[in-house]
C-alpha cells in the first residue's frame, strides 16, 4: 500500500519512496524508509493530507504520497 | 574593534526573525538579494562596546540551491566568512532541524548551534541534553526562548566572546564527511548520490538524537487538537471564512477604514483650504494654486487616506501568519487551487489581490514553483483590489440604485471567475510543462511576537507609502496638466484640453462595448495611472464637483452625476459594461512597476498589460452585445 491509501488515524512505516519529481525534497523532509509516520487530518475533499513525522507535522497531497510505499503500524 | 559580523540561518518557523528582531530592533535594514526577489535582511547592534552586524538568511530546510532561498544562502557561505554563523534551531522539531546543520557542517561552517523554545519542547515530552549536544558536534550549544530579552542578551554575550577557531568538529562529524566525500566519488549518478547523502545524514541524525535527545510522546498536542477543526473537514472551511471576514470587518469597518476617513476628512476640510488660503494671500499664480489644490493634495489625499486601512490589514495577516493560521489557509485551499492549476501556497497573496494587487503580486514570491508564481502575478489584477471599488460602488448607485449590494457582488464575482479561468488557461498553455506541488510543514500554533507581527508589516505596507509620495504625485500632476491645458495654453473648458483629445481617441476602440464617449475614454486612460483615479475624473470631467466615495456619500454622488450629462452618456447596460472592462483591464503603473521588478522582465510586464486589456475588452463585448440579443438596454 502506498502513503496515497491511508486514513487520518492511522500509522505506518515508510517502505521506499520512489521516483518522482519531489522525491529528494521529500527526503529533505524526513521520509525516509523506516520513518514512522502518523497520518493526522485531511483537507474538506480527503486531499492534502497532514502527517506527523521526526516531531513535526507536514501537509502533503495524494498524487505525491502515492510514490510513497508503507506498511501499516496501526489501524485507524 | 572591526565590526562583528554575524549570520543566522536556519529551517523555517523556527523562529530566526524573532530573534533577529530582538537582537537589532528598528535597526535594520531590508533590501533584495541581487538577481533574486528574496528579501536581505541586515540590522546592526552594539554590545559592550563592540559594533556587531547580524545578517538574517533566508530560512530554508537545505542548501541544494532548489529554490531562490537555498540558492541565496548557498552562495552567501561561497562568497562570505562572516565571524560567527548561528544556526537555530527550533527544539521542538530539533530532528529535521539537524539536516541543516550537518549540510553547514559538511561545507566546513563552523556554527553555533542555538535551540529556540525550548520550553515548547519540554511541554511537548522532549528533552534535550545540551552537553551531549556539543559533544555529538564539537561546536557550542546554546538556548534561547525566542521573546525574551534576557535570553537575546545571552546570545550577544556568546558573540562577543566566541573563538570559533577554538572549535574543531567531533570524530562524530570527521567521519560523516568522510563517508559523504566517499560517496561522492562513488560513481554512481548524480541523483543517486544526493539520495545516499540525504540518507547519510538521516543516519547521523538518528545516532545524535538517540544519544542526546530523549522524546516522550505525550499524546496529541494542542495543536493536533486544534488542527482536527482547524485544519479538517468541513468546519475548517466555516472557520477559514469566519476568520477572513472578521479580518475584513476589523479593516474595512471597525479600525481601517474609520482612520482613513478621519485621515482623509483631514485632506479635503483642513489641509486643502489651508493651503488655499495661504497660497491667495501669498499672491501665488493661480495657475499654481490649481495645480497644489486641485492636483496635489486632492491626488496624494487620496491615496495617502487609504494607508491606515492597508496598514490595518497586513497587521492582521502578519499576525494570523504568526500564528501558523495561515499555513493551514493554503492546506485547506488546495483542493480548489489546484483546480484552477495553482497551488493552495498561492491563496495568500491572492487575498492580498482583493486589498491591493502590490503587496498581492510581491507576495507571490513566497510561492514554490516558477510557474505558482508566474500565475499568481498574472491573474491577481483581475481581483477587485481597494481602489477599483470606488469604480463598482458609484456605478451601482449611479445605475442600479435598488441593486447596489447585487451589483458589488456580482463585480467581485467577475474578477474572481476571471481570475479562475485565467490561471486554468495559463496553466494548461504558456506553463504546461512546469508542475504545480505543494509540500508544506504545519508549524505548531504559536502566540506571535507582537514586534515581528509589526515589523512585518510596516515592511509591506511601506510600498504603499512610497508609492503615494513619488507615482500618485506625479500622475497628480499629470492628470491636471492634461486636462487643464491644450496646445494654446491653460484652459477651462475641459472639453478641449488634451485629455479630451487622448479620451476620444481611446474611446473609439469601446464603441462596440457601448460607452465611447470622451470622458469614459480619458478615465480608462488616467485608470491605467491609479484606478482610484477613474472616479475622480469622472467626477471632474462630467463636473460634479466634490465627489465622494464614502458609503454614507455615494448616493449624493450618483444623483450629481445623473443630473449631469453623465446621466444620458450610459445605458444601464453600457454601465455593466464599463464596470466589467475597469473591473479587468490592465494593472495600475505601480502594478505594472511590481510586475517588470518581480518577474524580472519587460516582456512579462507588456504581457500583463496587452492579455489583461484584451481579456477585458472581450469580456465587455461578451457582456453589451450579449446583453443587446438577451433585450438588456
Amino acid at each position: 500500500m502506498t502513503l496515497k491509501d491511508t486514513q487520518p488515524g492511522m500509522v505506518v512505516r515508510i517502505d521506499s519512496v520512489g521516483e518522482s519529481e519531489l522525491k529528494q525534497r521529500l527526503m529533505t523532509m524526513g521520509l525516509l524508509p523506516g520513518t514512522r509516520v502518523e497520518v493526522l487530518n485531511s483537507a474538506p475533499l480527503g486531499d492534502p493530507i497532514a502527517i506527523r513525522l521526526r516531531s513535526y507535522n507536514l501537509a502533503m497531497r495524494r498524487d505525491d504520497a502515492a510514490h510513497i510505499e508503507v506498511s501499516q503500524v496501526k489501524e485507524a | 574593534m572591526a565590526t562583528l559580523s554575524v549570520a543566522l540561518t536556519g529551517n523555517p518557523n523556527t523562529g530566526k526573525s524573532t530573534i533577529f528582531n530582538e537582537l537589532t530592533g528598528a535597526r535594520q535594514k531590508i533590501g533584495n538579494w541581487p538577481g533574486v526577489t528574496v528579501d536581505k535582511k541586515v540590522g546592526l547592534v552594539e554590545y559592550n562596546g563592540r559594533k556587531i552586524s547580524v545578517i538574517d538568511l533566508p530560512g530554508t530546510y537545505s542548501i541544494n540551491a532548489r529554490s531562490q532561498e537555498e540558492q541565496v544562502v548557498s552562495d552567501y557561505f561561497k562568497q562570505n566568512k562572516p565571524d560567527i554563523v548561528v544556526n537555530i534551531i527550533d527544539a521542538a522539531n530539533i530532528a529535521r532541524n539537524l539536516f541543516l546543520t550537518i549540510q553547514l557542517m559538511e561545507n566546513g561552517i563552523p556554527l553555533i548551534l542555538n535551540l529556540n523554545m525550548m520550553d515548547e519542547a519540554e511541554r511537548h515530552g522532549i528533552k534535550i541534553d545540551v552537553k551531549k549536544l556539543e559533544d555529538a558536534f564539537g561546536m557550542p550549544v546554546t538556548n534561547t526562548v525566542g521573546r525574551s530579552n534576557k535570553s537575546v542578551r545571552k546570545l550577544l554575550d556568546v558573540f562577543t566572546n566566541a573563538v570559533m577557531t577554538n572549535y574543531k568538529p567531533s570524530a562524530l562529524i570527521t567521519e560523516h564527511i568522510d563517508r559523504v566525500r566517499n560517496i561522492e566519488h562513488s560513481g554512481l549518478a548524480a541523483s543517486q548520490i544526493e539520495e545516499e547523502i540525504i540518507s547519510a545524514r538521516y543516519d547521523l541524525i538518528d545516532k545524535i538524537m538517540a544519544n542526546a535527545v530523549t522524546v516522550n510522546a505525550a499524546g496529541k498536542t494542542l495543536t493536533e487538537k486544534l488542527d482536527s477543526y482547524l485544519a479538517n473537514g468541513v468546519s475548517s472551511l466555516v472557520i477559514m471564512v469566519v476568520a477572513f471576514y472578521l479580518m475584513f470587518q476589523i479593516a474595512f469597518n471597525w479600525i481601517g477604514q474609520p482612520l482613513a476617513d478621519e485621515l482623509g476628512g483631514f485632506f479635503e476640510e483642513t489641509l486643502a483650504p489651508a493651503a488655499a488660503e495661504a497660497m491667495e494671500s501669498a499672491g501665488v499664480a493661480d495657475w499654481m494654486q490649481s495645480l497644489v489644490s486641485d492636483g496635489i493634495i486632492t491626488g496624494v489625499g487620496a491615496v495617502l487616506s487609504f494607508v491606515p486601512l492597508i496598514f490595518t490589514l497586513f497587521i492582521c495577516l502578519s499576525f494570523l501568519d504568526g500564528t501558523g493560521y495561515m499555513a493551514r489557509v493554503a492546506f485547506v485551499m488546495d483542493p480548489i487551487m489546484r483546480r484552477a492549476g495553482l497551488s493552495g501556497k498561492g491563496i495568500m497573496p491572492l487575498i492580498m489581490g482583493f486589498g491591493c494587487g502590490v503587496p498581492a503580486i510581491m507576495g507571490a514570491r513566497a510561492l514554490d514553483t516558477h510557474k505558482d508564481r508566474m500565475i499568481s502575478i498574472l491573474v491577481t489584477p483581475f481581483l477587485t483590489c481597494n481602489a477599483k471599488v470606488p469604480i463598482i460602488a458609484l456605478f451601482a448607485a449611479m445605475f442600479f440604485p435598488d441593486n447596489i449590494a447585487n451589483v458589488v457582488f456580482a463585480m467581485y464575482f467577475v474578477g474572481i471567475v476571471t481570475a479562475i479561468v485565467m490561471a486554468k488557461v495559463l496553466s494548461t498553455t504558456t506553463f504546461k510543462e512546469q508542475q504545480s506541488t505543494f509540500l508544506l510543514e504545519l508549524p505548531p500554533y504559536r502566540l506571535p511576537d507582537i514586534k515581528t507581527v509589526l515589523l512585518e508589516a510596516w515592511d509591506k505596507g511601506k510600498g504603499y507609502l512610497i508609492k503615494a509620495g513619488t507615482i500618485i504625485f506625479a500622475m497628480s500632476v499629470l492628470i491636471w496638466f492634461l486636462s487643464s491645458f491644450n496646445s494654446d495654453g491653460m484652459t477651462d473648458e475641459m472639453d478641449q484640453s488634451y485629455l479630451a483629445g487622448i479620451g476620444s481617441t481611446t474611446a473609439a476602440v469601446f464603441a462596440p462595448q457601448g460607452f465611447d464617449t470622451w470622458e469614459s475614454g480619458a478615465a480608462v486612460v488616467t485608470g491605467v495611472l491609479a484606478k482610484e483615479a477613474v472616479v475622480s475624473t469622472m467626477g471632474i470631467l462630467y463636473g460634479a464637483d466634490e465627489l465622494s466615495t464614502e458609503d454614507e456619500d455615494i448616493e449624493n454622488s450618483a444623483q450629481a452625476l445623473l443630473a449631469t450629462t453623465m446621466g444620458g452618456a450610459f445605458t444601464p447596460l453600457a454601465a455593466v459594461a464599463f464596470m466589467v472592462f475597469t473591473q479587468l483591464y490592465s494593472p495600475c503603473v505601480t502594478a505594472l512597476g511590481t510586475i517588470k521588478k518581480e518577474t524580472q522582465s519587460w516582456k512579462w510586464m507588456a504581457f500583463a498589460f496587452f492579455y489583461t486589456c484584451a481579456v477585458a475588452w472581450v469580456a465587455s463585448l461578451v457582456v453589451y452585445q450579449g446583453g443587446k440579443l438577451l433585450g438588456f438596454e
